[in-house]
């Protein structure tokens, strides 16, 4: 097999080299710079170009990278390997392997809808097909983000009016630059939690065009903070911080929100379904776009999803991995 | 439709109940009348007869989406609300959103469709989810399907019915009460009729919270009136115009199951409202819940039940007296009447024995002592109370005894439905039995968040198998279960069957060789009598 599932992540055997393993290995080759997909503790990293400020951010100055630009080929141990665009975050990848003329693709996570900040999703012809399935149900089927964003930002406008703050939670990586960069044109100033604002910084560093947004630390003068847009992530939810700027409503931006029980659960006021991964057509869409014949399924409903796969004529299975979103919790919609 | 459909969103997206009665005032006052009746009978809970099917709906949308019927089906389990699976299946963005149809008008189709063939109910169902929007498919599936729960409390209805038509709040609860029907009444005849024209209407009952302070800060032991908590059903008995109604709590009329209470038109004068406890009475020994529910669970009882189960009633209060609503007398002279009233030495109705005591010291003794009786507790009434709408706080409390407790170890799990979807919070427990691990309860509830995410997490690490949405698990965790009453039971396989089971808190502390047995479930029975 040109990959396998071991303990430590999908293993190449002939290359020698892991693909966002979950334990401490010689050479990883990372998709994206979400926490579970890369981890602390690799001697070597490869990964996209776009990746590599996030990946230094999160798991240290010292750590060893090395970057490759989308589509440029490059062999370990004479296997091929290519990254190209999977439209989920900033940097995010594909991972193309070939090796005798038989092609894998490990998608890591994706969408399949043009965010406006991320390179758009590529189809990348294959033999094996190693998706992810965080929302492989079909019930899960995403609006075009312009009308989320309509919405979003007819809810902004009457909590303006109200004067009311409001408080939009999405995850610090991704989903928040996402947000800032379509609504910034239609709000005055854009408020951030620390956490958003370090990843917005970081980012800016290197040369990603991330619209102003404003720091709320100490320093800042509360009281004109009224009827404005906050950018914070998830967990400062019932935080002290986030009490200061009251009156507020809140909003969490999240795949998980078109469950009404699940808004419910978190005790939010709006839930805006927008989703960094691939909705149910997505999924589909992008599987026959490869062209493959065998689909292992990873990191969401995996056995609903290759159940219906093998109903509709692939060969397909269920792989465990250690990927998060599978509990389905939003709290972990890091993927 | 549309106008109802987006009450319901702008409900569903708030938690202040301020903002949920605004909304409601503002709904009642611009939608149509026939509009705003619809609206009061889904929000208060009316049941409709459902003229479809879950699993006719759940093969239609299969049919229309392509899918295989299983995978709709998972979905449902997993989201858990049946509407809203179907809403999202069947929404299509390329066909025109053009139903104009009011709220009114579509419940009429939809309740014409009872005589209609099967095919043409599918063809019904298609058609609108065609033409409708995500929301409004959501919407439109739940008149269908019959249940209607949002999070808005009857007191709010009744607080923005109020403040919308300027009639006074208990006189609003008063008219929602009973049995009317929204196909055969209209907005007027039900808030602006004479009352006294419905003689089954029941009034809204008082209840109770647990007592939360020391006995002490009640003050006077001489200003409270003290009686048991009997387990059966809360009731009213109405006598007005020759004839007998039978209310439960649950705002069910239950006169046909008990037919005996008929005689109490011999035994009390006419125009007279009691509050009461319901329960089964034989040969001057109060039998347990259980029974009452065998009684409950017939439409027609039989003579032989009759004497096999007597009903009787145990009057705590009277609301109306020579038809003349007296809830605002204070409770001792409300009891004075009460106390005339009840005939002495009748086996079908007892007046609720008054406690004699003098010092909270005393009555905390009889308290503890009042599982003896078959009690669940005690009540507490101030004196000078009136008799009020709904729960409310500081002149009645309800002290119940501690429930029962056994440490039990879980040993299946299964996923939860609507707000817990996703994860795993219905429980199975088990009790040591000659060294084996005998099921004895399903428990919900009790648990925080937190916790539940915890045990989600344990559930999904440690599943020896699966079987449907059902996981069976290492047995590992102990988990304290508070019951109400125990009794035995042949169709459970531990021989017992719990009534109101519920987690008490997680016993991280002990281990499972260190939970309760079977044998110590069975010797609580033996108390309990
Ligand atoms: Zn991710
Ligand atoms: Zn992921």
């Amino acid at each position: 097999m040109l990959l396998e599932f071991t303990n430590k992540g999908i293993y190449c055997p002939q290359a020698d080299v892991y693909i966002d393993p979950w334990r401490t290995v010689d050479k990883a080759i990372i998709t994206h710079a979400h926490s579970d997909h890369a981890r602390w503790g690799m001697k070597h990293y490869l990964c996209h170009e776009k990746s590599k400020a996030i990946l230094h951010h999160r798991l240290g100055k010292e750590i060893n990278v090395e970057t490759k630009k989308y589509n440029e080929p490059f062999t370990i141990n004479g296997v091929g390997f290519s990254l190209h665009p999977a439209g989920h975050v900033i940097g995010s990848s594909q991972i193309r392997v070939e090796h005798k003329g038989e092609v894998w693709v490990v998608s890591g996570d994706y969408k399949t809808e043009c965010d406006g900040i991320s390179d758009a999703f590529e189809p990348v012809k294959c033999n094996t097909f190693i998706t992810e399935c965080t929302f492989g149900l079909p019930i899960y089927n995403w609006h075009p983000q312009i009308d989320v964003f309509n919405e979003m930002i007819r809810w902004i406008k009457q909590n303006e009016a109200d004067k009311i703050n409001s408080v939009i939670f999405a995850y610090a990586l991704g989903k928040a630059q996402r947000i800032i960069q379509n609504i910034y044109p239609y709000v005055e100033e854009l408020y951030t939690h620390g956490a958003i604002e370090n990843t917005n910084k970081i980012l800016r560093e290197s040369e990603t065009n991330i619209a102003p947004t404003i720091l709320i630390n100490k320093e800042s003068d509360l009281k004109k903070i009224k009827g404005k847009v906050i950018i914070a992530p998830p967990s400062a939810q019932d935080t002290p911080w986030l009490r200061k700027l009251e009156p507020y409503k809140t909003a969490l931006a999240s795949g998980w929100m078109t469950l009404r029980g699940a808004r419910r659960r978190r005790n939010i006021d709006k839930g805006f379904v927008i989703s960094d991964h691939a909705d149910w057509n997505g999924l589909n869409s992008a599987i026959k776009n490869t062209g493959c014949e065998t689909v292992i399924a990873t990191h969401g409903y995996t056995e609903i999803f290759s159940k219906w796969l093998r109903q509709i004529g692939y060969r397909a299975i269920a792989e465990k991995t250690q990927y998060e979103g599978e509990t389905a919790d939003i709290s972990n919609e890091i993927a | 439709m549309k106008q109802f459909v987006d009450l319901y969103k702008q409900l569903d997206e708030t938690t202040s109940s301020n903002e949920k009665i605004a909304l409601l005032k503002n709904y009642f006052l611009s939608a149509s009348n026939d509009d705003s009746l619809w609206c009061i009978a889904l929000f208060i809970g009316k049941r409709f007869k459902k003229p479809i099917s879950s699993t006719q709906l759940k093969q239609w949308v299969a049919e229309k989406t392509n899918l295989p019927y299983w995978l709709v089906d998972e979905c449902h389990h997993i989201a858990g609300d049946l509407g809203e699976t179907i809403a999202h299946l069947a929404y299509t963005n390329n066909s025109e959103k053009n139903i104009l149809k009011n709220l009114n008008e579509i419940i009429i189709e939809i309740a014409s469709l009872k005589n209609k063939s099967d095919d043409d109910k599918k063809a019904f169902i298609k058609e609108y989810w065609n033409q409708l929007t995500k929301d409004e498919i959501f919407i439109f599936n739940k008149l269908i399907s019959g249940s209607f729960r949002v999070g808005v409390s009857e007191k709010i209805i009744i607080k923005a019915l109020s403040i919308a038509f300027k009639i006074q709040e208990n006189e609003i609860a008063h008219k929602l009460m009973g049995n009317w029907n929204p196909f055969e009444t209209n907005l007027n005849e039900l808030l602006f009729s004479n009352q006294t024209e419905n003689f089954s209407k029941p009034y809204p009952f008082y209840l109770a919270y647990a007592l939360e302070n020391e006995l002490n800060n009640l003050g006077h032991t001489k200003d409270w009136q003290a009686e048991y908590k009997w387990d059966g059903i809360r009731g009213q008995i109405i006598f007005r115009n020759h004839e007998i109604f039978i209310w439960s709590r649950g705002e069910e009329l239950i006169t046909h199951q008990f037919p005996e209470f008929e005689h109490l038109k011999k035994h009390l004068p006419d125009g007279t409202v009691l509050d009461g406890e319901i329960v089964i009475l034989k040969n001057n020994e109060l039998l347990s819940f259980q029974h009452l529910q065998k009684r409950l669970g017939r439409k027609n009882v039989s003579k032989k039940t009759m004497e096999e189960l007597p009903a009787a009633f145990i009057a705590y209060d009277i609301l109306e007296h020579q038809s003349k609503d007296i809830r605002q007398l204070p409770l001792s002279e409300r009891r004075n009447i009460l106390e005339n009233i009840i005939p002495s030495n009748n086996v079908l109705i007892h007046l609720s024995e008054k406690i004699h005591f003098s010092t909270w010291d005393e009555l905390k003794e009889i308290q503890q002592k009042s599982r003896t009786k078959s009690a669940e507790g005690l009540m507490l009434k101030h004196r000078n109370s009136s008799y009020q709408v709904g729960r409310k706080k500081g002149d009645w409390w309800k002290w119940k005894i501690n429930p029962y407790s056994i440490d039990a170890v879980l040993t299946y799990a299964m996923q939860g439905h609507g707000r817990r979807a996703n994860l795993f919070t219905d429980y199975t427990f088990a009790l040591w039995h000659n060294g084996e691990l005998v099921t004895f309860t399903k428990a919900y509830s009790g648990l925080s968040d937190e916790e539940i995410k915890e045990v989600d997490a344990f559930v999904r690490k440690n599943t020896i198998e699966k079987f449907g949405p059902v996981r069976s698990v290492t047995p590992q965790l102990v988990f304290e279960i508070a019951f109400e009453g125990i009794a035995f039971s042949k169709r459970h396989k531990s021989g017992v069957a719990l009534r109101f089971p519920r987690i008490a808190r997680w016993r991280k502390d002990k281990s499972i060789s260190e939970a309760n047995t079977l044998d110590d479930l069975i010797k609580l029975i033996s108390q309990h009598v």
